[in-house]
């Protein structure tokens, strides 16, 4: 059925848009459940949420008479509901008839939308669904939250599944606690917001039943009914909270298997399979199989561990180069047999160091071919919603990049596709107009490059009116005059904060975020973004990101007696200043760079250090930034290069610009790394 | 002119519902996407009937139809459910909280339509 010969068209439009909304939802949680491999701990509340988008999209599908994606939603939702309830256990092979039945439920969405036939195959998900319903059955888990204190009310309002997670809790050995808070009606859902984001962060809310105050107009109440592992002192903190107390129900200590949890497992059980809980047997229930192993051959770790993991690399390369420097030593005092054994056995020690530090990168590593996926969904979901037509084309989805480096860059990464969409391509009337192809292109790549992975997002839409852009930032104050300032340049401005040539706040990548913010976030893990667009032909955003953060090599320098590392990959070239004439334009020190001008930035005036010599007693300049966006930070000494592991400087020097983070020499001093975009952005903006 | 609450999360749902009633005349629909949203609107609208939704993200509807019961203000509103086909214990909890009907998706218009009618006329 076409959409636009539909009597109902918009209805059915609404539908697409909202199913496609919950299948982006649902493969989203498919996804992260795929993730935490090990998976008797994965989160309930993911695999409830893809219940819910299937129980939606029966609903909705159920409406419009789709029979085919009803049929699919309600076999998959019987499914999850089992796996919700905890009927049948969550393997590697029931985790694929998901992705294949969020997959199979696309294509039946997407031949609504194309008016095509219906995809083949429907049948084979239906029956690998089913077989994975009555394949394994779990007990139920046969403990009783009746003797916990909690109210009928509460007991009486818990859906099935919220009962069934209480229950789950109480056998897992959780502890558990009603909250009772009190907000004033008119912003009850922002303080309660708050409270309940800290309490899924410490463990699991089960329920939050609203209450009348007294049956006060002007006030609302709520119970909230948690599960988690800590302890009370570790809640304590919210005992300060004006309106809110906390009650522990019955027991604290949170072990499995403990007495007090064997005492709640042995009583009565209102509805769940009876099973006698044995007197060692853990009170977690096991599935039924006939094989205790795994299928998986994976496992989940918490990328701290890894953070951890890499730290202590990164020490021990530290350490490795205090041992190279003592055999140097040694050789220069005389010892010369034994400093050459040490020397040997440090070069071995490297290289092993340096095999450990690639292994322990490469378990961090991902496809970005995980982010794109996502990133394809939202360029679909907005061309319908504007009426555009674009082609997604990708390519070198299998680069590998740092997980944490990929999950921070995601938001950005889609700022920009968005800002193509919305200002870039244009709509299809127009583009006949300009004689391009109707279908716009927009093309994400990614590739490795030495210790950076590069990634682009082009796009052949109208492009950046540097006029335009400059006139703007004259308007804004953001720079004196348009004059001798090249189209390049002009381009760069889109960066500063407070930049935004929309005429009016676009629904897609308006709401006040800038450029500025996408190359905050993005300078925040080390990496660049730089911009190139040819008025009517289409503009290209290159992000240029660090392999891995943990590990940099810097360039030490000195300025005004203090230490700062550089990292290596942001430095072009070092240049003595000996001989060289300074010369100031509009109140700026600049060098003549063989055919360019180069503006020189003092580190003791950017951070307002103290006893500040006269440049030109600084003999050495650092020339950072990428092409025409460069400086030269003038130092006084030049201390060599040095792998550092960088660590961040907490929240206290967020605000400060500048620096990237901290690190440590190896000598027990430590030192701050500099955030060359940072200062590049400042000293561009002419504030340093 | 009767007030009608609908708390529904899936806005193609609440747009269907909304024709429903429109579709009639002398009622007048409250959209709530969410249970707080209910909760934020109650006071504010002397609401006459109250349609929600069972699954929904935030609070469910066993806890707003509990949360309506219990408050004097609004316990005696007539309060439909109307959900997907789901867990019978769910339907059956709603039913012995205080919920008057228990209409499942797809509903048809005209039963919807007649059930207003029945309690509010």
């Amino acid at each position: 059925m076409m959409v636009t010969d539909d009597p109902k068209g918009k209805a059915v439009r609404d539908f697409l848009a909202e199913s496609e909304e919950i299948l982006d939802q649902m493969s989203r949680d498919i996804l992260s459940l795929g993730d935490s491999a090990d998976r008797d701990e994965f989160d309930p509340e993911t695999v409830n949420s893809i219940f819910r988008s299937a129980h939606s999209l029966k609903g909705l599908a159920g409406m419009f008479g789709f029979v085919e994606i009803a049929e699919l939603s309600h076999t998959l939702e019987s499914l999850l509901d089992r796996l919700r309830l905890g009927k049948v256990p969550l393997e590697s092979a029931t985790l694929g008839v998901l992705s294949e039945a969020a997959e199979m439920l696309g294509l039946l969405i997407r031949s609504l939308e194309s008016g095509g036939g219906a995809p083949s195959g429907l049948a084979g998900v239906l029956d690998r669904i089913t077989a994975c319903i009555s394949s394994a059955r779990r007990e139920a888990v046969a403990v009783s939250p009746e003797d916990l204190g909690i109210t009928d009310k509460i007991l009486h309002s818990l859906t099935e599944y919220e009962d069934h997670r209480l229950r789950e809790n109480i056998a897992r050995g959780k502890s558990l606690y009603l909250f009772h808070a009190v907000y004033p009606l008119d912003t009850f859902d922002r303080e309660l917001g708050g409270l309940l984001d800290f309490l899924k962060e410490i463990g699991e809310v089960i329920s939050t039943l609203p209450s009348a105050e007294g049956g006060m107009e002007s006030s609302i109440g709520f119970d909230i009914l948690v599960g988690t592992g800590r302890g009370r002192d570790e809640l304590d903190c919210l005992q300060g909270l004006e309106g809110v107390t906390v009650t522990a129900l019955e027991r604290s200590v949170p072990a499995s298997g403990s007495p007090e949890v064997r005492a709640v497992t042995e009583s009565a059980v209102q509805h769940a399979v009876e099973r006698p809980a044995e007197a060692d047997a853990p009170a977690v229930e096991r599935p039924v199989s006939s094989s205790a192993r795994s299928l998986s051959r994976t496992m989940r770790v918490d990328i701290t561990k890894l953070d951890e993991l890499m730290n202590i690399v990164g020490e021990l390369i530290l350490s490795h180069g205090t041992v190279a420097a003592i055999s140097t030593r040694m050789r220069a005092q005389g010892f010369s047999g034994l400093a050459m054994e040490l020397a040997k056995a440090s070069k071995g020690m490297e290289r092993k160091l340096a095999e450990l530090q690639q292994r322990v990168m490469e378990v961090r590593m991902i496809p970005v071919g995980q982010l794109f996926e996502r990133m394809s969904r939202i360029v679909r979901k907005i061309c319908r919603e504007q009426g555009k037509k674009i082609e997604l084309r990708m390519s070198g989805a299998d680069t590998e990049l740092d997980k944490m480096i990929m999950e921070d860059i995601a938001d950005p990464l889609m700022h920009i596709i968005r800002n193509s969409i919305d200002h870039g391509i244009e709509p299809p009337d127009e583009r006949a107009e300009r004689g391009k192809q109707e279908q716009g292109t927009i093309r994400l790549s990614a590739f490795q490059k030495g210790n950076h992975v590069v990634i682009e997002v082009e796009d052949d839409g109208r492009g950046i009116d540097h006029e335009r852009i400059l006139a703007k930032a004259v308007e804004l104050g953001l720079v004196d005059t348009a004059e001798g300032i090249t189209p390049k340049e002009a381009l760069s401005l889109i960066f500063l904060p407070g930049f935004s040539t929309a005429d009016q706040v676009s629904d897609v990548s308006g709401r006040g975020v800038g450029m500025d913010v996408v190359r905050n976030n993005i300078s925040a893990v080390s990496g660049t973004v730089d911009i190139e667009s040819v008025s009517g032909e289409g503009s290209r955003v290159i992000i240029t990101l660090p392999i891995t953060l943990a590990i940099i090599k810097a360039l030490v320098v000195k300025s005004s007696n203090r230490c700062f590392a550089i990292p290596v990959t942001s430095v072009r070239e070092t240049l003595s200043l000996e001989g060289v004439e300074i010369r100031t334009v509009e109140r700026k020190r600049v060098i003549q760079l063989r055919e360019s001008t180069l503006p020189l930035l003092a580190l003791e005036r950017f951070f307002a250090l103290e006893s500040s010599p006269e440049m030109s007693e600084s003999p050495f300049a650092v020339v950072v930034g990428e092409s025409d966006r460069r400086i030269g930070i003038v130092v006084d000494d030049l201390l060599g290069q040095q792998d550092l592991v960088i660590k961040s400087l907490g929240s206290i020097f967020k605000g400060v610009g500048g620096i990237a983070g901290a690190a440590d020499l190896g000598d027990q001093s430590t030192i701050l790394v500099l955030d060359v975009s940072g200062i590049v952005a400042e000293a561009m903006r002419g504030t340093a | 002119m009767k007030k009608i609450l609908i708390t529904e999360d899936s806005p193609t749902m609440r747009s269907l519902l909304v024709a429903a009633i429109e579709a009639m005349d002398g009622y007048r629909v409250i959209e709530a996407s969410s249970g707080f949203d209910a909760l934020r609107l109650l006071p504010r609208e002397r609401v006459d009937l109250i349609i929600t939704d069972i699954n929904m993200p935030d609070i469910n509807g066993l806890e707003l139809i509990s949360y309506v019961r219990d408050n004097p203000n609004y316990r005696s509103i007539p309060l439909f459910i109307i959900s997907t086909e789901g867990s019978d214990r769910d339907r059956e909890r709603g039913l012995s909280l205080g919920a008057d009907e228990y209409l499942v998706k797809p509903f048809q218009p005209e039963q919807l339509q007649r059930l207003i009618r029945d309690y509010i006329g």
